[in-house]
């Protein structure tokens, strides 16, 4: 046992063990009250990460698989920490595509990395559903550590803890306005934190040119559509720019990034519009002075520093709260 | 040889013709009730029989990709099914797109014994879209239809020429109508479902403008066209129009059109991944009425079998299709008779008299002279679907496990039984 480790009060639960396995794969079968003990749960653990020794023994004897099929250093790295600094083991199988050879299917890859017996996946894969398709042919917990245009549930999550900590004496979600702006139709940031802010209580405004603003995403509950970005800002308590990625985009859908830039970049002036104590967000890395104006993304209001640094806490708080009890 | 099918229910396309003993000689059927010598005899105690059906579209994979199925597996298949001919899609590999690969597709699944083989042929070389055919010496080898299906034929003038040529020759166009470019990389229906899942979408327009098109073209040349796989309510509603206008053509549905919708991905299963996708309730039910009212002509399978490992891939990469050929009759008989959209002799004349006369061949019946080419079908015992048991090589169906009624029980073809569950 690690020093020191045991000052710091984790919260004990219940075993979870009982019940059916719990998964991270959206947020469908999660509940706000679980949300809120989770962001509980990541204070606590925002604490252990101030001490000398960020670490605990929380989940000694777990594994860890990191199966990310798709490249994202940033997010690989801040499961990594989240896990290691609760002492389980880590086994990374990240891969550029090449350890999946294009004749085996995804069962089989899963059932290969499977033999190695992790407690929990995090899955990334360019592909929406994959985790979902995982999560049937494995015993094991499995997150979602963003799948194709679906989901990135943790991103969510961290955006909305750093939002729920930028005001002191934060009352709840009911009754704040989250505006997202950019290419909506590709993005599973969009979909998660729409997901995830509504199901707490607050509304969301999507908004972006009619080429990126796919119209059947109104039909989500909680969630309006929007294309004028200043209509879109009104009252606006969180603003959250989107990166656009341009070399993803099929032509047609921007005429040119001058004219994206011209119409729906975040400002200074374009904020002025929302709430007076408005906060800015970007799930990052940010293509500065195109979605978001540079000087604004240097503002005391711009939250993309603590976003990054809230990363680890939250992952540690998932992991903590989906496996504890396993055992 | 002469054989008697005792105590039947006999029912075809024309109607119910009571209980009775069927006579089959030498390959044909003589009668009911006539009594005599016999050399065989069955005893189907109440259970329906009919002629086999004739399934338009199927995907034997044979030359190139046996992994997935061949002749044997994908004919007796066919059989099992209740299917006593089946129309084999172009797109193997090779391609059939020369004279010699129909003719040896035809002399080997005479070989076989199994449902009757009438290959369609490729409408361009390697389906590339390029360069027509030889349709004279592909029908001449045995080729009945001409289609790229699988990719449709992008460019209007070369899909022009093929419904001229055809027409003079009187082979049947057969197209799989997605504007490629409207398609894009969709993998499912376009709508809220593929929103919210974040999968790329494919529309209703990318069918519709197609559809148009090709309907259009039929009208211009005279040519038979019939439109494959039919998924919308605006494809439809296209076909109605041009069908009222006196355009030749006719139009198809499949089996998991008729009976899924597109909230079946919310699983992101590719067992669901089919082209065209599957739509939404709306588009069931004008595809349900469309094939009760006689808009639609026929029910093919678009029995499309892949391999296991391929639909275990992700949403992107796994390949579109199901295979069909077996679950075909006991689901549609199950979900459609069974509520109510439609009549058993309905549904039969839809996968008999339908697709014969699609093909402008003479309508399978229970008449004395005709082919005895039929099938034996238990209405009453309910089955679970087991995908293990079945004699294709694709052993994974969206009904697995589902209980069903109307199976199978045995399938003569000429007379002679190749098939007993
Ligand atoms: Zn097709």
């Amino acid at each position: 046992m690690i020093p020191g480790s045991t000052a710091v009060a984790i919260p004990q639960r219940e075993p979870v063990s009982k019940g059916p396995r719990k998964n991270l794969l959206d947020f469908a079968d999660w509940s706000s009250e679980e949300v809120i003990r989770l962001f509980e749960t990541a204070d606590v653990m925002a604490q252990v990460l101030t001490r000398t020794i960020k670490k605990v023994p929380a989940l000694q004897g777990f594994s860890v698989g990191l199966l990310f099929f798709e490249n994202s250093t940033r997010t690989r790295l801040s499961f990594e920490r989240a896990a290691r600094a609760q002492s389980a083991d880590v086994m990374n199988f990240a891969s550029g595509g090449s350890s999946m050879s294009k004749g085996e299917s995804l069962k089989d890859t899963l059932r290969t990395l499977d033999a190695m017996q992790a407690d929990l996946y995090v899955v990334r894969h360019h592909a929406s559903g994959v985790p979902h398709q995982l999560s049937r042919w494995t015993d094991a917990v499995v997150v979602n550590a963003g799948d194709g245009r679906r989901a990135h549930p943790t991103q969510a999550l961290l955006d909305a803890y750093t939002f729920r900590n930028s005001f002191p004496g934060f009352d709840g979600f009911a009754g704040k306005k989250l505006t997202i702006v950019g290419d909506i139709a590709h993005s599973r940031v969009a979909r998660s934190n729409a997901e995830l802010w509504t199901m707490l209580g607050g509304e969301v405004v999507l908004c972006g040119p009619a080429t990126l603003l796919p119209p059947e995403l109104a039909e989500l509950p909680g969630v309006k559509l929007n294309a004028r970005l200043d209509e879109a800002i009104e009252g606006a308590h969180a603003i959250m720019a989107l990166r656009l990625q341009l070399e993803r985009m099929r032509p047609g859908l921007l005429p040119s990034a001058a004219e994206y830039a011209a119409r729906y970049q975040i400002t200074e002036r374009i904020v002025a519009g929302a709430h007076p104590d408005a906060v800015v967000m970007h799930p990052g890395p940010m293509n500065r002075d195109l979605e978001i104006e540079g000087r604004l993304a240097d503002s005391p209001r711009a939250l993309v520093e603590k976003q990054v640094a809230n990363g680890v806490p939250v992952r540690m708080a998932v992991l903590y709260s989906l496996l504890v009890g396993k055992r | 040889m002469r054989t008697a099918i005792r105590n039947a229910r006999l029912v075809d396309g024309l109607g119910e013709h009571g209980k009775g003993d069927l006579y089959l000689k030498d390959g044909r059927i003589e009668g009911v009730d006539l009594g005599g010598e016999v050399d065989e005899e069955y005893d189907v105690a109440g259970h329906l029989v009919t002629p086999a059906f004739i399934d338009l579209h199927a995907h034997l994979r044979e030359p190139g990709q046996e992994v997935k199925e061949d002749l044997e597996s994908g004919l007796g298949a066919a059989v099992a099914g209740g299917f006593g001919t089946v129309v084999s899609m172009a797109n193997t590999s090779p391609v059939i797109d020369e004279p010699g690969l129909v003719s040896q597709l035809v002399e080997k699944a005479q070989g076989l014994g199994l449902a009757r083989l009438r290959p369609a042929a490729a409408l361009s070389h390697g389906l590339a879209g390029q360069r027509l055919t030889d349709f004279a010496a592909l029908r001449q080898a045995g080729a009945v239809m001409i289609t790229d299906d699988g990719i449709p034929v992008n460019d209007g003038h070369l899909m022009r020429r093929a419904c001229e040529y055809a027409a003079e020759l009187g082979l049947v166009i057969q197209t799989h109508s997605e504007e490629p470019s409207l398609r894009g990389d969709g993998v499912m229906n376009e709508g809220p479902v593929s929103q919210r899942l974040g999968l790329p979408g494919n529309p209703v327009a990318a069918e519709a403008v197609m559809v148009y098109r090709d309907c259009e073209l039929a009208l211009l040349t005279g040519c038979r066209v019939h439109i494959a796989h039919v998924s919308s309510r605006r494809a439809l509603q296209v076909i109605e129009s041009f069908k009222a206008a006196g355009a030749p053509v006719t139009a198809e549905v499949t089996p998991h059109h008729l009976t899924l919708t597109d909230d079946c991905l919310t699983s992101f299963d590719p067992v669901y991944k089919v082209a065209p996708p599957l739509r939404t309730g709306d588009d069931v039910a004008a595809l349900r009425e469309g094939l009760a009212g006689g808009l639609v002509d026929t029910v093919g399978t678009d029995h499309a079998p892949h391999t296991r490992a391929e639909k275990e891939r992700d949403m992107l990469e796994a390949p579109f299709g199901i295979a069909n050929l077996e679950v075909a009759f006991p689901l549609l008989y199950t979900r459609l008779v069974g509520e109510g959209v439609l009549s058993l002799p309905t549904l039969l004349e839809r996968l008999q008299g339908g697709p014969a006369r699609v093909m402008g061949w003479e309508p399978p019946t229970l008449e004395p002279g005709k082919p005895a080419d039929l099938t034996v079908i238990d209405l009453r015992s309910e089955l679970p679907v087991e995908p293990g048991t079945f004699r294709t090589k694709a052993k994974f169906t969206p009904w697995d496990g589902q209980l069903l009624t109307g199976w199978p029980v045995h399938t003569f073809i000429g007379g002679r039984k190749v098939f007993e569950r």
